[in-house]
């Protein structure tokens, strides 16, 4: 990869702060949510489940299906296996690696066990995802617990992961890959989030995450690129190198009203932001009507923006022109919106053997992505624009998802 | 930092002393509404941690959403 670690310096910051101050606290205020165990009624785990998804995403040069089962199963009225195969299929490229790579093939396989065991007001949930690519492996324990309090007006939420990522590249080819290990992250993850009623119709939310990286955290397919008056086209690349550590900070706050004619309208905003300086804003507007006890109608729009990171350009002006640098799309100031819209058709009302109801959904988005500070720089033929003066990028993507769920 | 730390001290002090005081205001057989399925935060988990995937691997942002997963999404 070529990457200079010598370069590195763990960032110590007020995020880091803020999540000391978190996890000093966090254990006392789940002391004092459990010791708060009401005696009305007790949680219920939900009904049996089983899904069969297929999804298709198709933008910005790639394309990518999934498939995935998931079952979920009471084993008492208070202990429940949730499990969850996932399949990616990845063709194609996006931009940055197509204007330096040639196309990539992968496929990603994602497994997950669930166990929920809930005692009284408490839920407990433990999981552990594996997640494997050809260069990319990733193990994800994670523990939360949750509590409902105020005579269950109130559900408070702990949660806690720890996901160990193995991160490689293929320097061969999409049909015979040649993998070479680069390094190891470690990501801790620290979630507190309550849902409140706040009116027999309305009820609202707040979740505060903090996540931490330690490791290789680059994205060894994304180059950075200089000034270079010497190349033909006005500029060179050279590796990425990132920084270390990574420390990010998540508030999401949503709210969600039942209207008189039975339908459902929230709101949802999150603010981001981490210690290689992104800033991300995400507002989320649904509304959901359900037609006959048969039909649910659901429409959705999402508008996101971010700021890009510190150690962010499109075009430096010479070769390791400082500490950090980095080329990588995702880190540029972006805006996107999603529109979408989701039918789920229920069916076997009365049952039918072991099964006691079904739904079937189709859900559609389209997301169209603008970047402000990154430019497509793909081969444009002659005449060839300046470096810095090639045209902003800017792609859209249509997903589409489809799932059977059997409910028994 | 210190203001971060009272907050959190202020929120635990208030969760511990409501313990005892606040009634709920919302009976149990008032709840109808809120216990029909159009009003659950997550109707389908599957898609929810799908969505998820495709906008982390494609955006700065992370976390706050409640979901746990991993893989890269590098390409």
């Amino acid at each position: 990869m070529g990457t200079t670690s010598a370069h590195r310096q763990p960032l110590r910051t007020p995020a880091f702060t803020a999540f000391a101050a978190f996890t000093a606290l966090a254990p006392l205020a789940a002391l004092a949510f459990l010791a708060w165990a009401g005696a009305a009624r007790a949680d219920v785990l939900p009904d049996n489940r089983a899904d069969i998804f297929y999804s298709r995403y198709s933008g910005g040069g790639m394309d990518i299906t999934g498939e995935s089962v998931l079952v979920r199963e009471k084993f008492s009225d208070t202990f429940a296996v949730e499990a969850n195969y996932f399949v990616d299929k990845v063709s194609g490229a996006s931009v940055d690696v197509l204007s330096q790579a040639s196309v990539i093939k992968d496929e990603r396989i994602q497994k997950s066990v669930t166990l929920t065991y809930v005692h009284d007001k408490t839920t407990y949930t433990v999981s552990y995802t594996e997640s494997r690519e050809r260069d990319y492996i990733s193990y994800t324990p994670h523990f939360a617990l949750s509590q409902d309090m105020f005579g269950d007006l109130t559900t408070v939420t702990l949660g806690y992961s720890r996901t160990r990522d193995t991160v490689g590249e293929n320097n061969g080819t999409a049909d015979v890959p040649i993998i070479e290990w680069l390094g190891h992250a470690e990501s801790i993850s620290y979630d507190l989030g309550i849902s409140q009623v706040i009116t027999r119709n309305l009820i609202g939310g707040l979740t505060y995450e903090v996540i931490t990286d330690d490791g290789y955290l680059a994205n060894p397919y994304r180059l950075a690129r200089y000034l270079d008056p010497l190349s033909g086209k006005g500029y060179s690349t050279e590796s990425q190198v990132y920084p270390d550590t990574r420390t990010s900070t998540s508030v999401e706050g949503r709210a969600k009203y039942y209207l008189p004619y039975r339908a459902a309208a929230s709101v949802s905003y999150r603010y981001f932001r981490d210690t290689w300086g992104v800033i991300g804003n995400t507002t989320e507007l649904d509304y959901t009507q359900p037609i006959a006890n048969v039909w649910i109608l659901e429409g959705r729009l999402r508008f996101y923006s971010q700021g890009h990171a510190r150690f962010y350009s499109d075009l430096f002006p010479y070769a390791d022109s400082q500490n950090f640098y980095a080329r990588d799309q995702d880190l540029a100031a972006q805006k996107n919106t999603t529109i979408g819209g989701k039918v789920t058709y229920a069916f076997l009302p009365d049952g039918w053997k072991v099964f006691k109801r079904g739904t079937a959904t189709l859900d559609v988005s389209r997301i169209d992505f603008k970047y402000s500070d990154f430019r497509d720089i793909r081969d444009y033929g002659v005449p060839q624009y300046a470096p810095g003066e090639e045209p902003l990028y800017s792609f859209n993507a249509m997903i589409y998802q489809i799932y059977l769920s059997m409910f028994f | 930092m210190r203001k971060l730390r009272l907050l959190y001290l202020l929120c635990a002090i208030g969760v511990v002393s409501a313990c005892g005081g606040i009634q709920p205001w919302v009976k149990p057989y008032e709840r109808d509404h809120l216990a029909d399925p159009i009003m659950t935060w997550d109707r389908d988990a599957i898609s929810s941690a799908y969505m998820d995937h495709v906008q982390e691997a494609r955006e700065g942002s992370r976390g706050g959403t409640g979901a746990a997963g991993g893989g890269c999404g590098c390409n």
